[in-house]
């Protein structure tokens, strides 16, 4: 089983701890002159999403997590699974709502996302950090207004709610920004 | 590539300058030799704490120095009188948003002080370059024993606390660490991790009466019970300086050094030759004396306010 020395911890490294496969979001390295050399680690749970400070003594070694991120393409949702296939293997996985959590508001039929697999299993889904969806609802447009600024809430097709500015109308396609939740543009059709 | 560009801004670098030029200006009206002595040597640090680099010349084996400490020493010993010495260091594995392997020290030795009086000069210092540098921030300073600051963040007595006690002030702070540590490892955790970052940002707090296991090249002053004759100075909660009340009985540096290395040994850390010829300069006769290294780097960062170690150096470790 590989590991990783507390001197490899870097953002986005995947690491074991207590059987859960974490994150690292930070590692500060913190030495007295003299003395004992320690990390203070800031880790993100990858099955809760929690984030959580660690020390470790410097030098540690941990179990390097067997997360790896697939490229996938999103087929439906069947009310309890999120389902996704690997494009060249024509292989599926099915998704549990704690995976899809934040990104099944962007989930368009088609779309690439990246799966995170753990041991085999979808933990995460990333959805493209842009995505374009269709308006179902919103107040008319108000013409010409293209300046001042002001916004009103939109829903759109996955159901997600973005604000959008007031001259956008119901059937406009927007483009999105997945890792902000912001709209980005329109998209001519 | 973008990474041949350089890791600090250029006013910060013209800051670094002006840092430099006013502590030479500072040892120019409060007298002391600058001093340059080698950065590569047959001997190495024994401390088990700290890691040196070897470099080969041909199938000899040097290091380079991590303090200038011994052959400053040396000097000493030899009649040099008041020394001081700015140079680069190298700690290997030591990396991090206040570590840089390769940084640089500011080292002097006064006769005839002890560590108090030192302590007072390294604050002086500090406050000469805050005035070169027009940066004046509005700091104080306070001036604490090691058992002070632990007595009043977490109530216990560092000098005589079970480990237990210690175990459990780190497990009630969150930060205790997997696997053992011995007894100077838990009080290194919490002065590292819990004190010294508890100390007011824009005060410089002189740490002083270390735990005699502490001592390092410091004398043990007597009493109860014994402590180290060291100080340091702290820059909010960063360390900025460590100083002694230098150790000259040759028979004790050579007995500290060989527990060093037997604790070396029982670690699997690397093997270190000791400086037989710093012992040798000890046995001919080291002044009374009172030394400090002050990190230049983390100075220029606190006193800039900036928040990492890269943006003081021109070029930081990744860009070397």
């Amino acid at each position: 089983m590989a590991t990783y020395s507390t001197s490899e911890f870097r953002g986005g490294l995947k690491i074991m701890l207590d059987n859960d496969p974490y994150a690292v979001v930070e590692n500060e390295f913190v030495k007295p002159g003299k003395g004992q050399a320690f990390n203070r680690v800031r880790i993100r749970n990858l099955k809760t999403g929690r984030v959580i400070d660690k020390t470790f003594k410097s030098g540690e070694t941990v179990e390097a997590a067997d997360v790896v991120d697939v490229n996938m393409q999103y087929l439906y949702a069947d009310g309890e699974f999120w389902h996704f296939m690997v494009p060249d293997t024509y292989e599926q996985y099915a998704a549990g709502e704690a995976a899809v959590a934040d990104a099944k508001a962007w989930l368009k039929d088609q779309d690439t996302c990246i799966v995170t697999l753990w041991n085999n299993q979808p933990l995460t889904i990333t959805p493209p950090n842009f995505v374009e969806l269709t308006i179902v609802e919103t107040d008319p447009g108000v013409r010409g207004d293209t300046a001042t600024g002001g916004t009103k809430p939109a829903k759109l097709e996955t159901g997600a709610v973005v604000k959008v500015p007031l001259f956008i109308e119901q059937g406009e396609v927007l483009r999105i920004d997945t890792r902000s939740g912001e709209y980005v543009s329109r998209v001519s059709k | 590539m973008m990474d041949w560009v350089p890791s600090a801004a250029t006013e910060v670098l013209a800051q670094r300058a002006q840092m430099l030029a006013a502590v030479r200006d500072y040892f120019a009206t409060h007298v002391a030799m600058e001093v340059e002595t080698p950065a590569l040597s047959v001997g190495a640090t024994t401390d088990p704490m700290i890691e040196s680099f070897a470099v080969l010349d041909g199938a000899a084996k040097r290091y380079l120095q991590t303090s200038p400490e011994f052959p400053m020493k040396r000097l000493l010993a030899a009649g040099s009188g008041d020394i001081y010495q700015i140079c680069r260091v190298f700690r290997a594995e030591e990396q991090g948003r206040f570590h840089n392997p390769e940084f640089t020290l500011l080292e002097w030795y006064r006769l005839g002080w002890d560590d108090a009086r030192l302590a007072d000069e390294v604050v002086a210092l500090i406050r000469a370059v805050a005035d070169a540098l027009a940066l004046a921030p509005d700091f104080e300073v306070a001036r604490l024993s090691y058992a002070q600051a632990f007595e009043a963040r977490l109530g216990l007595d560092p000098h005589r606390a079970e480990v237990a006690e210690l175990v459990v002030a780190a497990s009630d702070a969150g930060v205790c660490p997997e696997g053992d540590l011995s007894r100077d490892g838990w009080l290194d955790l919490l002065m590292g991790v819990v004190v010294a970052p508890g100390f007011p940002s824009n005060r410089l707090t002189v740490v002083g009466d270390y735990p005699a296991s502490q001592a390092a090249l410091a004398r043990i002053r007597a009493g109860d019970p014994p402590v180290a004759a060291r100080f340091e100075v702290f820059a909010g909660g960063l360390e900025l300086a460590n100083g002694f009340h230098e150790l000259t009985d040759a028979d004790e540096q050579a007995r500290r050094f060989d527990e060093d290395v037997r604790r070396r040994v029982a670690t699997d850390a690397p093997r270190r030759p000791p400086d037989r010829r710093l012992i040798d300069a000890l046995a001919a006769g080291l002044p009374d004396c009172a030394g400090v290294a002050l990190g230049l780097d983390r100075l220029l960062l606190w006193l800039t306010g900036r928040s990492r170690l890269s943006e003081v150096v021109a070029f930081a470790w990744d860009r070397a």
